[in-house]
């Protein structure tokens, strides 16, 4: 047997009880994030990305649930885990966080030297004996201009692309294996966006770290991810790796998604219809009812995978008979 | 021909003020000369990162912030030196849609009703005939018309863009003024954005200043760029000879930092660091501190825009020497 | 419709509303509710200070006077007094805000100093000072408190009107050519109506009690008016025995100012357009 992929999610169902009822956020949501690749979460708004993060770190508010599925990290299924041991040994230490606002991830009254630090107090390793030598270190790694005076200033003396910089470093002092990643360039200037994540490519290479990085943003997976999985109203539609995926996209979705990028369309047509709400929403395929090659069965059909390839998988009826 | 729109050395300086025992407020020079001219039925892409001066000087435009200096013509008739309100009057053609329209509408009135205020204010006749015109602007944008008794917080992101334009476009404008028309939409909703503005410019001729830091978006919707760098001009050129052969340095570095879908062409120029303050910008080439071809004269000497070729200009004194393929020098650190 | 939904949620804000609403009631009709309307001005010395009882629900005063009908006839004093002077510090208070806010440079600092100037003015003293010069009166008395609270509204108005003034929908309305008027009018002042109608429905139940102190102090209403403070302050020679005397007068303003609170409180919570629904 091979290792365990770094993280591992399988058939992940969570609903939120609201105002207005229970709300299915994700329904079958499926994807592997094998040792030392980046993996991509795409999907628009509401599509149930930030649920999703929430899940994988723990941090679910107290109305949502976990119906089904399980999230395994390193072969270990955090669902099971207890709330004592996840703050002590997974969240922050062998999972870090990149927010997608930095400028909320950090206090502003507080130095950013005392804020790492404290960080590092709780959560580095052992073998790490002076937490400020190698913060500083790592700030320089992180390319952050002047690291030792950085220490004893300040979050909004800083600019966007250099409090990123720090969030990135304080995420890497505890030496993590699994960085996830919200959104952490949809805030920044596009240069800056592009120093960002020729960093984080690098970073994941040096420090052998995996990478789970969720955005709406199809050009920054193609620039920087290894693998994606799309996910349309709170279902993994489809999952493979980057290339072959934007250049062979399988399911409906995928291909009406990129067909609105600037890039690729010739006509700008959009996706016509709205998306579903989670209240309501069919036990089978939530794209069946604006997918041009629905078929009745499509609202009914519990969702699975189908292969469409080496490691590429989809979720739709199209792919059926040709894959498995 | 005139041109339908000419801006001429436009300088904008914000805030700054004098005070009474304390150091005054130099004011940021958000606008530092501008020289361009706008065609009949193009499409202008101003592009650049934020803090450039984009926003600025599209508000400058409309009428909503005076020019500090230089003078903007409007088919040939000069619209500046007026004071706000006056510009506005003076430039009823221009129109803006703002980057967030469903901010842009009063909360507390009903969508039928702050169109109506456009038409009022601007004196359009009476209500029935007013209603008329809501209707078909709603129409227009592909709005029913049941939309008029509902709040803004009752619509979606690209419902909002449709109302924002709609209510632009019962004043019958020349010229609309984008600003970022599509950012903070999903894929799906800003292709349906964007083709509707296509469509709408064909059916009503119009001109369109499009602000927006989206290169994949510029690159298709446009046909001229202007790329803009702390408050200037530094290349301005045909949209597809932008895209294919950028001249000035940072146009470049722009263009390599830009998200592509399609992988495999490498980054091949990142430029470090960012940009200095507007409060207080250097001598010279603005870019010169960042600039990887950047020699010690272009710390000293400030640069215009010169033309390389129709239609194409470029604030670079070293341009000649980077298209001919000069590496970069040491200076860059 | 949603914002009534909302109000009928929030318990507080209802009970605060029924106070409110029995107040005004009482304030209309009292003359006719009080079971001795006569006894505004009319003294009775062969029953001075009876406890409560069937015939005198809260008891008699030092005069004889029926307690509970005095309480019921001075709700109307009390509202009116701080209607007047709430409405007079509105009067004053909002125009100079909107002004100063939308204004920028000498204009909007003018104003917005002399706010400050009027707003370190110690109430009851300038009160004092004022029935000094002019006799002690409910018209002196209502002077200094005008004089007191009308900065207040002018704050609030201020600061909104900034805020607003900052806003997309603003910038959008100049952007249509649209008159300062208009937008002042028709826009800023409507959305920020919210707070000035909070700090307004707060300030009713605050004024009654000032104007009580004042009374109390004897530099508000004069003998033999049915007032709640000046009631207390005669009280105080025949306490603890007379206990009725001061408390029911006491319990009055209590209630009164108790009501306008969380009606204003409850106010603030539905302030919200979000609330506004086509259907």
């Amino acid at each position: 047997m091979t290792a365990p992929p770094v993280l591992d999610v399988a058939d992940l169902r969570v609903s939120i009880r609201g105002d207005e009822g229970i709300a299915k956020i994700l329904d079958h949501i499926s994807f592997r994030l094998e040792r030392g690749r980046i993996l991509g979460i795409v999907g628009e708004s509401g599509c149930g990305k930030s649920t999703l993060i929430k899940s994988v770190l723990g941090i679910l508010s107290s109305g949502a649930r976990i119906e089904r599925g399980e999230i395994r990290f390193e072969g270990e299924n955090l669902l099971a885990m207890g709330d004592k041991r996840l703050n002590r040994e997974i969240r922050g230490s062998r999972i870090g966080f990149i927010p997608q606002d930095p400028y909320l991830a950090l206090n502003p009254v507080f130095t950013v030297g005392a804020q790492l630090l404290e960080i590092m107090r709780w959560h580095a390793p052992k073998s790490v004996r002076n937490h400020r030598e190698h913060l500083i270190a790592l700030l320089r790694r992180v390319q952050l201009p002047d690291p030792e005076a950085a220490l004893d200033r300040y979050p909004h003396q800083f600019s966007g692309g250099q409090r990123q910089r720090l969030v990135i470093a304080g995420a890497l002092a505890c030496a993590p294996t699994l960085i996830v990643a919200d959104e952490p360039t949809t805030a920044l200037d596009v240069t800056t966006q592009g120093q960002i994540l020729v960093l984080l490519r690098e970073l994941v290479e040096e420090f052998g770290l995996s990478m789970l990085f969720v955005t709406h943003d199809l050009g920054v997976v193609a620039e920087l991810c290894d693998d994606l999985c799309v996910i349309y109203a709170g279902q993994s539609v489809e999952t493979g790796p980057t290339v072959q995926v934007l250049r062979e996209p399988a399911h409906p979705y995928t291909r009406a998604l990129l067909a609105c990028h600037p890039d690729r369309s010739e006509h700008f047509t959009g996706i016509p219809g709205l998306v579903p709400s989670p209240l309501k929403a069919p036990p089978g395929c939530r794209f069946a009812p604006r997918c041009t090659s629905a078929r009745p069965a499509c609202p009914e059909r519990p969702p699975h995978y189908v292969a469409a390839g080496q490691g590429h998988a989809v979720d739709c009826i199209l792919h059926e008979g040709s894959g498995a | 021909m005139t041109p339908l729109l000419e801006l001429d050395d436009i300088h904008v300086h914000l805030g700054g003020r004098k005070r009474w025992f304390q150091p005054d407020i130099p004011p940021v020079k958000a606008v530092g000369g501008v020289t361009l001219t706008v065609a009949a039925g193009e499409i202008l892409g101003l592009v650049g990162e934020s803090g450039c001066g984009k926003t600025t000087l599209g508000r400058t435009v409309l009428g909503l912030q005076r020019e500090t200096r230089g003078s903007i013509r409007l088919r040939g008739k000069t619209v500046s030196g007026a004071r706000p309100r006056d510009a506005r009057k003076l430039r009823r053609a221009i129109q803006y849609v703002h980057q967030d329209p469903g901010a842009a509408l009063d909360p507390w009135w009903s969508i039928g009703h702050s169109l109506e205020e456009g038409l009022v204010i601007t004196g359009h006749g009476e209500r029935s005939r007013r209603r008329e015109i809501i209707e078909q602007a709603l129409a227009a944008v592909g709005l029913d018309p049941t939309a008029q008794r509902r709040y803004p917080h009752e619509f979606s992101g690209g419902q909002l863009r449709r109302i924002g334009l709609a209510r632009i476009l019962m004043l019958d404008p020349d010229i609309v003024i984008l600003d970022e028309p599509t950012s903070g939409l999903d894929m799906s909703v800003q292709a349906t954005v964007l083709n509707l503005l296509l469509e709408i410019r064909a059916r009503r001729d119009l001109t369109y200043l499009f602000i927006s830091h989206d290169l994949s978006v510029v690159r298709r919707l446009c046909d001229r760029v202007a790329v803009m760098y702390l408050g200037r001009i530094v290349e301005l050129a045909p949209a597809a000879s932008l895209f294919e052969r950028a001249l000035h340095p940072y146009a470049q570095a722009l263009l390599a930092a830009a998200p592509r879908l399609e992988p495999g062409e490498s980054r091949t120029i990142a430029i470090r660091g960012e940009p200095p303050s507007a409060a207080r910008l250097p001598a010279g080439c603005l870019f010169a501190g960042r600039c990887p071809y950047a020699e010690p004269a272009c710390r000293t000497e400030e640069q215009v825009l010169q033309a390389v070729a129709p239609g194409h200009e470029v604030a670079c004194r070293r341009w000649r020497e980077i298209a001919a393929g000069a590496p970069p020098t040491a200076a860059a650190a | 419709m949603l914002i009534l939904k909302k109000f009928a949620q929030d318990k507080s804000a209802v009970i605060g509303f029924a106070i409110v609403v029995a107040v005004v009631f009482i304030a209309v009709f009292g003359p006719w509710l009080a079971p001795y309307p006569q006894d505004a001005t009319m003294s009775h010395l062969t029953r001075r200070l009876r406890p409560p009882s069937w015939a005198f629900p809260f008891g008699t005063d030092n005069l004889g006077r029926d307690i509970l009908s005095r309480v019921i006839l001075g709700a109307r004093g009390a509202l009116k007094v701080s209607l007047l002077v709430v409405g007079a510090s509105m009067a004053i208070g909002v125009p100079l805000g909107l002004a100063a806010g939308y204004s920028r440079g000498w204009l909007s600092e003018a104003i917005m100093r002399v706010t400050d100037v009027f707003l370190a003015l110690p109430q009851l003293i300038l009160a004092l000072a004022l029935a000094q010069l002019m006799g002690p009166s409910l018209e002196s008395a209502m002077i200094a408190l005008v004089a007191t609270y009308w900065p207040f509204f002018t704050r609030i108005v201020y600061a909104e009107t900034r805020r607003l003034r900052a806003s997309l929908f603003v910038d959008a309305l100049e952007g249509l050519g649209a008159s300062p008027t208009r937008i002042v009018f028709l826009h800023i002042l409507p959305n920020a109506a919210s707070p000035i109608i909070v700090r307004a429905t707060i300030g009713l139940g605050f004024t009654i009690l000032v104007a009580a102190t004042l009374g109390f102090l004897g530099m508000g209403a004069t003998p033999p008016d049915p007032d709640w403070g000046l009631a207390i302050s005669q009280s105080r020679t025949f306490l603890p025995g007379a206990w009725w005397y001061a408390t029911f007068p006491g319990l009055a303003i209590l209630v009164t100012v108790l009501g306008f609170n969380l009606l204003g409180d409850g106010l603030r919570d539905i302030m919200d357009p979000r609330l506004r629904r086509s259907r």
